[in-house]
């Protein structure tokens, strides 16, 4: 009975989505028109959020948890980059590197000198983890550089998770090493001892609030420039041949663009070794 | 109704972002992805580079090691060229000084040799000197004795007597 229910439920989905599909495709053409002859409607048809919809990427079925999609490819993509990048590069072997060697090598030196430096010798058990995320996101953030990319650290839900499964780490390798006395990272005890039960509070909000700030950071940066990108290039079709500022703008945002997407990778990254040490090491 | 609302996100600027009915799909595919990179790292790349830079890092110290063995035989060797060295002048000037020694030895013998004959020589032509001036003397003598007999016939042809005439003559030249 219940798997008729959600018989039905998968059905209503599917209505769903070819629904939002059918109005896409509608959407989709009118821009066409628009970049054809944008007369019909008055000209500016900018849908700089348009590059965040996640599609089936075979036929225009219900978007279900296995559903190949633009997801799926970007990531896929992503995986292939990471492989040729440490696998490929490392091939050699050799004791004086190829350059291929040499970045794989230069990756590698990098995260674990800062994860060694900041989250602590001991820390070094999650550098394999650590490594993931940092490869993933900056992956991730440089193939959604490239034109008609799907950029997936720009989704909430994807960051969101990469910042949860690093805050329930953090959290129970925390407990587990230290026991309650993973509370003392809330507790100062360098402060006064009237303002110990106020810091408390902040100190434990700032600890629920970090792997929001953690996964909206990255989320937001990456979402931001690439729709001002995209607002810009709307600018750009509307002017046509005359485009000068808006391709000046946008070489500007995409140069922008390319640091934000290895800081915020560093970012993510060294945020995660902090609440490492934090884990490790809660005495303040 | 929920099509209505789907519909007004789309063609509205919405944010596909906040499109729940995706999110399944997305940490489906996200949790493989970061399953995969995680396997890949951990299995092959990481523990690869790791042993490269390991063993990068031992070579680097060995042929240290090596650098610094053979600098210090290169400084034993310095130092046993320099002793040689030394050694070989200490040699030179003691065969020197030997050889500076015989050669004045030698030097002095010849001198005194030289010195012996040219005494000899001396003394030999100082007897000859005193013989040609005893010869001289006498000769001096026997013409001023004939001298003044002369005069004396000369001057007092009566009073003349040899042998006072030859006396006073004596006496004269020897006074």
């Amino acid at each position: 009975m219940s798997e008729d229910a959600q018989e039905q439920t998968h059905g209503e989905e599917a209505v769903v989505a070819n629904g939002a599909d059918a109005a896409h495709g509608a959407d989709a053409a009118a821009a066409h028109g628009a970049d054809a002859a944008h007369g019909a409607e008055g000209g500016l048809q900018i849908h700089p959020m348009d590059q965040f919809i996640v599609e089936p990427l075979f036929g225009d079925g219900p978007i279900s948890f296995y559903t190949i999609t633009n997801v799926t490819l970007w990531m896929m993509l992503a995986i292939v980059g990471v492989f040729i990048l440490m696998v490929m590069g490392s091939r050699g072997r050799a004791i004086v590197p190829s350059r291929a060697q040499s970045v794989a090598e230069l990756t590698y030196g990098f995260i674990r000198k800062m994860v060694e430096d900041v989250a602590g010798k001991d820390a070094l058990a999650f550098f394999p983890y650590i490594m993931t995320l940092f490869l993933f996101i900056v992956m991730a953030n440089f193939l959604g550089l490239l034109p008609m990319s799907f950029t997936t650290t720009s989704h909430i839900a994807v960051t969101a998770i990469l910042a949860m499964a690093v805050f329930l780490t953090v959290t129970v390798v925390g407990f587990v090493k230290n026991g309650a006395g993973f509370l003392g990272l809330f507790w100062v005890s360098s402060a006064p001892m009237a303002l110990r039960p106020i810091l408390a509070i902040i100190e434990l909000i700032s600890y629920f609030v970090r792997p929001v700030s953690h996964s909206i950071r990255l989320a937001g940066n990456v979402m931001a420039g690439h729709a001002v990108i995209k607002v810009f290039a709307g600018f750009a079709g509307v002017l046509g041949l005359g485009a000068v500022a808006p391709v000046v703008a946008i070489t500007a945002v995409y140069g922008l663009e390319v640091l934000v997407a290895f800081i915020q990778a560093y970012v993510f990254t060294i945020l995660t070794c902090v609440y490492l040490r934090d884990a490790l090491h809660p005495s303040h | 109704m929920a099509v209505d609302a789907h519909d007004a996100a789309a063609s509205a600027p919405g944010m596909p972002q906040l499109d729940f009915s995706t999110f399944p799909n997305q940490i489906f595919w996200l949790v493989v992805t970061i399953v995969v990179i995680y396997l890949i790292l951990s299995r092959v790349a990481l523990p690869r580079i790791g042993a490269v830079l390991a063993e990068r890092q031992g070579t680097i110290t060995n042929d240290i090691a090596a650098a610094e063995d053979l600098k210090r035989q290169a400084a034993a060797a310095e130092d046993a060229y320099n002793k040689a060295l030394a050694d070989a002048r200490a040699e030179a000037q003691a065969i020197a000084a030997e050889a500076r020694a015989e050669i004045m030895a030698d030097l002095a013998d010849a001198t005194a040799k030289a010195d012996a004959e040219i005494s000899a020589k001396a003394a030999e032509s100082a007897a000859r000197i005193d013989e040609i001036r005893a010869g001289a003397l006498e000769a001096v003598e026997a013409v001023a004795r004939d001298t003044a007999a002369e005069i004396v016939a000369t001057l007092a042809p009566t009073a003349s007597d040899d042998a006072s005439i030859a006396a006073a003559v004596t006496a004269r030249v020897k006074g």
